[in-house]
């Protein structure tokens, strides 16, 4: 299997009044046509991570990589304009919450219209029709009215759903969700895994994704990186996440409280090693 | 035995949105009851409606066996505390730790509040470095850990928690829930706690209530939901939902 993408020892430094933040600090992974989920709780690099691949760092940021390669492309040293053409079209971001994520004056249909016409040169009416076939492809049962409607008209799922529809309209080889589900309702959250799921199989995708949810994530994809204080600290297959070896991993499955569980009281706390930052 | 805590058929209308349609429940004293549902469900209405934050349309709430008023009394902000979910936003970001800890006893009129402010930071395990520090300078769990002090330094009979836990890391989760469970056994309280995670109401409460659509599902057993013997057909898609992404 030829890597889609490529990350070898990337740091991201924030410089501030105060000194200099390392939030990524030597990230290395590779990532073919799979399901990689990056774990890690808040503050430990993991959305940095992910935002450095798609290059929304912060332009005050630091980001340097030894390599850092898309499809043969080398992102740390391609202009501002081919990031940009890259961006949305063959590499794409889901972010959490669809409430700040889609533009509250436009219309899910002209922002999904928008989003295909940035990167083609397409006919309105050609366009509004793929959007259209899109909307229903992440299962919207209507998918003409959402069209028409606004942002605050639909609910969370439903917005998540068209910011899906919004980010595979171009067919991106790779796709990097931040928390997709974690603003959703737990059942509402399964459906909206099960089309990601869907239509990253379908279309052959690479999908890296970010959360803390360690079971959520390990149920979810093929391979886990668990990153703490900027660094991995353990790459494992998500089916042999109960043979995780490094004690953060340990100390986060086992401090969650589990239904049918032994009773266990007090909940195991995580006893925080200096050397794991090291 | 008079129930802490009891609410009979209780309805909170916002202008033509029906948010709690008759929702009844009696909590023991010492009991601590779980509320489960999806956003929307009514389970936070029922707290606000307690506090006196909702607008009851109809039917009692009755605290200790006593029927609340339209407008709540001191007595009744004493025994009756909240602790909110937002930890970022339920703290003045301008009032030190000890500003935020006076206030309610400025309110009360209680005295002794130099020794009750260090007594209530030792109690949630902040320790006194942390009392005139400002919110900004608090991660996460440590101020949810003042909310909690700010809550418990009136000495309350009955805790409102909406979700105490869900912006926490799962290993802050872990340190703030075995903190709540501490001061409860300590202080024999009631606690009310909302939650859409099945497994932390499992493992904080021993009954709890399901609802959806400002209705309740059903009424059950912590033991009964770890056991997955729900009876409502709602509560076994929670229940599954829960286990996490099956192909």
């Amino acid at each position: 299997m030829s890597a889609l993408l490529t990350v070898e020892d990337l740091r991201v430094a924030f410089h501030t009044r105060t000194g200099t933040v390392d939030a990524v600090r030597g990230v290395s992974f590779e990532l073919g046509r799979e399901r990689l989920g990056i774990v890690g709780e808040s503050g430990s690099g993991k959305s940095q991570t992910g935002r450095a691949i798609m290059g929304l760092t912060p332009p005050h940021a630091e980001v340097t990589a030894r390599k850092l390669d898309f499809d043969g492309i080398d992102l740390t040293n391609i202009s501002a304009r081919a990031r940009r053409d890259l961006r949305g079209d063959r590499i794409a971001m889901i972010l959490q919450d669809p409430k700040y994520s889609l533009d509250p004056v436009m219309t899910i249909g002209r922002q999904i219209v928008e989003s295909i016409q940035a990167h083609e040169k397409i006919g309105k009416s050609e366009a509004s029709k793929r959007a259209l076939a899109m909307l229903e492809s992440v299962q919207i049962r209507d998918p003409a009215r959402v069209y028409d409607l606004y942002p605050h008209e639909v609910s969370g799922g439903m917005g998540q759903r068209a910011m899906i529809a919004m980010m595979l309209i171009a067919n991106p080889q790779l796709l990097i969700a931040d928390e997709p589900t974690s603003a959703l309702d737990v059942t509402v959250q399964l459906d909206v895994l099960r089309i990601l799921d869907q239509l990253v199989t379908e279309r052959g995708m690479g999908l890296i994704f970010i959360s803390h949810d360690l079971r959520l994530v390990s149920s979810f994809c093929d391979r886990v990186i668990v990153m703490y204080a900027g660094r991995i600290v353990e790459q494992l297959k998500a089916s042999e996440l109960n043979q995780a070896q490094h004690p953060y991993t340990r100390g986060l499955l086992d401090c969650m409280p589990r239904l049918g569980a032994a009773d266990r009281h007090p909940l195991p706390t995580l006893d925080r090693k200096p050397e794991w930052a090291l | 035995m008079t129930n802490a805590l009891e609410l009979d058929r209780v309805e909170v209308v916002y202008d033509d949105f029906h948010a709690l349609k008759g929702v009844s429940l009696a909590v023991q004293p010492g009991e601590a009851f779980g509320l489960v549902g999806e956003s929307g469900s009514g389970k936070s209405t029922i707290l606000r409606a307690i506090a006196g934050l909702a607008p009851v349309a109809s039917g009692t709430i009755n605290i200790d066996g006593q029927s609340l008023s339209k407008r709540r009394d001191k007595a009744f902000y004493r025994s009756v505390q909240m602790v909110f979910q937002d930890p970022y936003g339920s703290l003045h970001p301008r009032q030190t730790v000890d500003r935020l800890l006076q206030e309610p006893l400025a309110i009360h009129g209680i005295d002794d509040q130099e020794r009750r402010i260090v007594r209530a930071l030792e109690e949630v395990g902040l320790g006194t470095g942390f009392r005139f520090r400002y919110p900004h300078q608090l991660s996460g769990g440590q101020r949810q850990r003042v909310a909690i002090a700010r809550a418990l330094i009136v000495e309350p009979s009955i805790l409102l928690l909406d979700e105490p836990t869900s912006a926490l890391d799962a290993s802050v989760q872990a340190e703030v829930l075995n903190l709540l469970e501490t001061v409860r056994k300590a202080r024999k309280l009631t606690f009310l706690l909302v939650s859409h995670d099945l497994a932390v109401v499992a493992h904080m409460c021993d009954r709890l209530m399901v609802m959806q659509h400002g209705e309740e599902v059903e009424q059950l057993l912590s033991t009964e939901l770890s056991a997955r013997k729900a009876r409502q057909p709602y509560t076994q898609k929670l229940i599954e939902a829960s286990t996490g992404f099956r192909r």
